[in-house]
């Protein structure tokens, strides 16, 4: 019957491991255990800190250098380094990963229904989001910040929230709202992208409803990218909270994360300590982490991508 | 080839023997599929040996291993190319560098990818010849405007001061050629240098290389997959599939009378492409489509469809035939109501149909299913055939779970796929196999109507006369109209009982495809007829002396 | 390709009006009473009315806008709250500061990561282009201080190479002043080169991948050739384009950097006036930072429309 068609070859397997059928070379590998490790140490903070979080321990030294007792020496209040990284990891990675999820839902809703609905939602929408961009963020979250913070004592007698919420909270929806933006762009362009797509017109042509044809068509196709784009937000999120709590502006003390931990280490530093490194390393290393594995995701996804287009 | 051009051309030296040639692809994962096995040829001064073959045959693989040059991941393997006596196989970088451009030159598919958007013709065309030190600038000029006259291009002397973007297709695909001219190779390879452009363009330009081959006397390889073109240009033809020489002999003989099976069906499929095939229309019914007077156009103001009345009879198969900017495709658009006409009306069994396709109600919108050019892009590749071809019987008539997979394992049946393909997805089927899924995935919304928009553009020739049979069987199993969009007249004859000529959103003919395709013709359908080579090898003469009488 | 850039300039200067705008407006987002709430608790009913006197909070948000933009154009930025002198004599020495950094770095960056970039492309797959490639990945992955106390830690306070801390004084002579910013700029420049280098480098790529350059190796050319005369012009207006963006982002790398080195700089003082809710400072370092940020961008956006050979030579 079919002559001239060449049945397709069975692909062969090559070795290594293999995630969704892609195989995952040693770099994404490395990402992975760090990311995994990271969360680990995270949500078992409790149990694998030598000492509570924030206390000051009975041998009281500052400054002191990594020994036996204290794996990363203490900081300048005496307390154990290896301790405050760990609690520390909780709000910078949690703070995070809270931020990088709001981001990701305002963005997506408004991306897709900005490509879907067209026209004047699409071009109010996108105006918007050109201004937005075309800011510096750091700049801009300084002077939000600056305004909302000046607020703060009258919402906190307002509504009985603790400071320390407030200031979370600011940082929590700030970001979230300025990051939704980049968010939103892409998922618009990918959204547009597929839509243009000519199965999605075999969908629209059949009478298919709107809904139908997000959750059908365009979504499954979509992930790869969306994946990606939210492990460089958190990348982003992530650095921009450290920042910020390195320049002071972020989390306030009694309370630590990494970049504030850096911050009120930063004297060791001229005396040839290297205290502020343990955390700012901290950061490093989970970036690092996050981006070996976008970058797989993104290799996936141009190649996919190139078979079908 | 008529004996008085034989006789003008005498064959001279041999400048190319290839023996044996091997080249396989190597990837990071190991050895992968052979693209050319074992293939042999020679070619004398002044020959033109024509390569011809499906997609994946390895033809362009070959001519550019003649300049020892492979593509990325692949590497030549075994054999000998030997150019005047020396293998490129040993030569050194500079030789190698000295063969491309001077012994061998290359003219490429699109002109359009090939020439460097930042320079100047001049520049892009001189600086092989210039770089040698073998011409001075104002002679290399010179002899790119005598080139320029050569090959009949606008206004010689200063176009090549113009930036690629600046000229049209059919011109820079001749600047190309006077590319590969200007350093007086010994070889050129013409890789598919017409495919790209418009039926009528190409007779031009085909004609200009044929002038210049024979006034240089340069040997010629000349790939296509187009045996009619190819018939124009070569002395000798050989046939590749697979990577594999499967004929190889004189011109006339292949035309005439081949021997392979496989050149037979080449052969067959091409010759038979220009005589009718389909059977006059059937009794005058009802109409099933009126496309009554419609205008419609896109945001800007220009009318992309100009008052375009059309009917379509059941059983019908109306082609829809133009160049590119024809409108042609944009009518299907404006039939299924994605674009909405601004003037006219279109009736589908009587009944007008909105504008517009959110208006429509989905029983109307079941009746008139819609094939695409690229099924790679319309089908969804994370669905499985099930999901594919189930969805409309699910969608429009409320079939249940059991009931759907019956019922596309009898479509799978019917478009000659095996039942256990349920559970594939597209990225696992061929060309072929996944337009056939989209045959299948607009029967099972059992239409009455199916738009064909260029169906068999997009597929080897041998496996689009597959589609083609299949759409012809359907049709008579299910007395299914079809409105078969193309642009291949070879095609229209094939499949349609009536045809519909469109040039620049007008209709210019329409009429059962007997009366349309015999004179008396509207000049332009004289024109697009005339355009399409036909397996004589004295066709393009032909044409070339009919036009310049005209003119 | 005169009107291209024209109506960009025009969607610049109309990007950087709402861009102050916007600055401007993020204060009125303060729904109680801005005096007292910038007071805290030194509120008294003295000082509240004299700041609201001060700012003409009276007045409507929108007056008050046109106020302080006419003033900004001129160069008047309002008084400091916390010192009470004119915010654009406070900021005039630490911005003459932030652009000598910037543009140091700026000249050491640029070509570097221009050269390391080209290069890469052309030796793709290479040891080199390998070893680049994972130092950029991990150079953009950290944050900026974590490079700056790292060169810190071992040039300065261990090594002694360089002073700790990077005082710089009006008087001081040029050369010393190089000398003492170097570690800042270092960092800086480690930052950008990151990002400017893998840009470029996927820019070149992308050019070489064209089918016109397959075409100048088909035709015998060398590949020195190909890659100056046939690649570079093509990748000429990605490339500017990649420069004058992260040129842009010295602007928010400076202000870490500042703070680091301890660097008397424009970002120091945005981020004491952040602390102390000196609002007009704020505004004013705010409005500086995006004013540049924003004309960068339109740059690299010029450059790029004038680069391309399309639009060079119209039809």
């Amino acid at each position: 019957m079919a002559v001239a068609d060449a049945k397709l070859p069975a692909k062969k397997k090559a070795p290594g491991i293999r995630l969704f059928g892609h195989r995952v070379p040693l770099s994404a590998q490395i990402g992975f255990l760090i990311i995994f490790a990271n969360l680990i140490l995270m949500i078992f903070a409790p149990l694998l800190a030598p000492y509570g979080e924030g206390v000051v321990p009975t041998d009281l030294q500052k400054w002191a250098s990594p020994s036996a007792a204290h794996w990363l020496g203490t900081d300048a209040i005496g307390r154990d380094i290896l301790s405050q990284l760990l609690y520390g990891a909780r709000l910078s990675i949690g703070l995070s990963l809270l931020t990088t999820i709001i981001a990701f839902i305002i963005g997506i809703v408004t991306g897709f229904t900005a490509s879907i609905m067209g026209r004047w939602v699409d071009v109010a929408l996108s105006r918007f989001a050109d201004l937005i961009l075309s800011m510096p963020t750091l700049i801009f979250c300084l002077v939000i910040i600056t305004v909302v913070m000046a607020n703060e004592d009258a919402v906190v007698t307002a509504t009985g929230v603790s400071n320390a919420f407030f200031e979370g909270m600011v940082i929590v929806l700030v970001i979230g709202f300025l990051y939704a933006v980049p968010v939103f762009r892409l998922a618009r362009a990918v959204s547009m992208n597929i839509v243009a797509l000519e199965y999605v017109e075999a969908a629209r042509l059949r009478g298919e409803s709107i809904w139908w044809v997000i959750r059908r068509e365009v979504l499954p196709n979509s992930i790869p990218p969306l994946v990606a784009e939210f492990g460089l937000r958190f990348c982003f999120t992530f650095l921009l909270i450290a920042s910020l709590s390195f320049l002071g502006l972020g989390i306030q003390p009694p309370y630590q994360d990494w970049g504030s931990m850096v911050n009120q280490n930063a004297q060791a530093i001229f005396i040839g300590k290297p205290q502020p490194l343990f955390a700012a390393g901290a950061i490093a290393i989970l970036t690092i982490g996050v981006n070996l594995v976008v970058d797989w995701l993104l290799s996936v996804y141009s190649r996919a991508h190139g078979e079908n287009a | 080839m008529s004996d008085a051009a034989t006789a003008r051309r005498p064959f001279g030296d041999q400048v190319l023997d290839v023996e044996d040639l091997r080249i396989e692809v190597r990837t990071d994962a190991g050895p992968g599929p052979v693209l050319v096995d074992n293939v042999s040829l020679q070619l004398r001064q002044g020959e033109v040996l024509g390569l011809i073959g499906e997609s994946g045959a390895g033809k362009s693989t070959i001519g550019l291993a003649t300049m020892g040059y492979s593509r990325s991941g692949c590497f030549i393997t075994g054999g000998k190319i030997i150019f005047r006596g020396k293998d490129v196989r040993t030569m050194t970088r500079e030789e190698r560098q000295d063969l491309r451009g001077h012994g061998v030159a290359y003219i490429a598919q699109s002109a359009a990818a090939s020439f460097n958007p930042a320079l100047t013709l001049y520049e892009q065309i001189c600086e092989i010849a210039l770089r040698r030190g073998l011409m001075k600038e104002e002679e290399a000029k010179a002899d790119a405007v005598r080139l320029f006259k050569e090959l009949e291009l606008p206004n010689p002397e200063k176009f090549g001061e113009r930036y690629p973007h600046q000229v049209s297709g059919g011109q820079l695909q001749r600047a190309m050629a006077a590319m590969a001219m200007i350093t007086k190779p010994s070889i050129l390879i013409f890789d598919e240098p017409t495919t790209a452009l418009d039926v009528t363009t190409q007779v031009e330009v085909l004609a200009s290389f044929r002038k210049l081959i024979r006034e240089h006397g340069t040997a010629a390889l000349y790939i296509t997959h187009d045996l009619a073109v190819v018939a124009q240009i070569a002395d000798r033809i050989m046939v590749l599939r697979h990577g594999k020489m499967i004929e190889v002999g004189d011109a006339t003989q292949i035309l005439q009378a081949p021997r392979e099976e496989y050149t037979r069906r080449l052969v067959a499929e091409r010759t038979v492409a220009n005589q009718n095939l389909r059977e006059e229309a059937k009794a005058a019914t009802a109409p099933l489509l009126e496309i009554k007077n419609v205008v419609a156009s896109y945001r800007s103001l220009t009318k992309v469809i100009n008052d375009v009345s059309i009917d379509i009879q059941r059983g019908d198969t109306v082609a829809v035939v133009g160049e590119s900017g024809s409108g042609k495709s944009t009518l299907a658009r404006v039939v299924v109501g994605l674009l909405p006409r601004s003037e006219g009306d279109v009736r589908f069994q009587g009944e007008s149909l909105p504008a517009r396709l959110q208006d429509r109600t989905r029983d109307q919108l079941r009746r008139i299913q819609m094939i695409y050019q690229m099924p790679d892009v319309a089908l969804n590749p994370r669905q499985t055939l099930l999901e594919i071809i189930g969805r409309p019987i699910e969608f429009y008539f409320g079939r249940g779970k059991a009931e759907v997979k019956d019922k596309v394992g009898e479509l799978l049946r019917h478009i000659d796929l095996p039942e256990s393909f349920i559970n594939r997805r597209p990225g696992e089927l061929s060309g072929g196999q996944k337009q056939r899924v989209c045959i299948a995935r607009a029967l099972a919304a059992e239409p009455e109507l199916i738009i064909c928009d260029e169906v068999t553009s997009a597929l080897d020739q041998l496996v689009g006369e597959e589609i083609l049979r299949l759409l012809n069987r359907l049709q008579d199993e299910l007395g299914i109209a079809y409105m078969f969009i193309t642009h291949d007249l070879g095609t229209v004859k094939r499949i349609a009982n009536k045809v519909a000529v469109m040039l620049k959103g007008q209709l210019v003919a329409y009429g059962d495809t007997a009366k349309i395709f015999a004179p008396p013709y509207h000049p332009y359908t004289e024109l697009l007829l005339s355009s399409v080579p036909e397996m004589r090898a004295d066709w393009l003469d032909e044409v070339l002396a009919k036009r310049t009488k005209r003119t | 390709m005169l009107k291209l850039i024209s109506q960009r300039l025009a969607l610049g200067l109309v990007t950087l009006f709402f861009a102050s705008a916007l600055i401007f407006f993020t204060t009125t987002l303060l729904p109680g009473d801005f005096a007292s709430a910038m007071l805290g608790q030194q509120a008294t009913a003295e000082n509240t009315a004299a700041i609201r006197a001060q700012l003409n909070l009276d007045r409507p948000a929108v007056l008050r806008y046109a106020d302080w933009l006419s003033g900004a154009v001129r160069g008047d930025f309002g008084k400091s709250l916390a010192s009470n002198r004119p915010v654009a004599e406070e900021i005039a020495p630490r911005l003459a500061n932030t652009f000598f950094l910037a543009i140091y770095a700026a000249l050491v960056a640029v070509p570097l990561s221009v050269f390391l970039g080209i290069m890469a492309a052309i030796r793709q797959g290479s040891v080199f282009d390998r070893t680049v490639n994972v130092g950029a990945l991990l150079t953009i992955s950290v944050p900026e201080f974590f490079l700056g106390y790292l060169l810190l830690m071992f040039l300065a306070a261990h090594l002694r190479v360089f002073p700790v801390l990077s005082v710089v004084s009006p008087t001081m002579p040029f050369f010393t002043r190089l000398y003492v910013t170097f570690l800042p700029m270092i960092t800086l420049v480690l930052v950008i080169v990151a990002h400017m280098m893998r840009m470029t480098r996927a820019s070149v790529l992308q050019v070489m991948a064209s089918p016109y350059i397959e075409m100048a190796y088909l035709k015998g050319l060398p590949k020195w050739r190909v890659v100056v005369q046939h690649a570079l012009p093509n990748a000429l207006a990605p490339i500017v384009n990649v420069i004058a963006l992260n040129l842009a982002y010295l602007v928010v790398g400076v202000v870490v950097v500042e703070r680091v080195f301890v660097y008397p700089g424009m970002g120091q003082m945005l981020v004491d006036a952040v602390s102390k809710r000196n609002i007009p400072t704020v505004l004013a370092c705010g409005l500086i930072f995006a004013v540049v940020f924003i004309s960068l961008n339109i740059l690299a956006d010029l450059l790029s429309i004038m680069s391309n050979p399309r639009l060079r030579h119209p039809r």
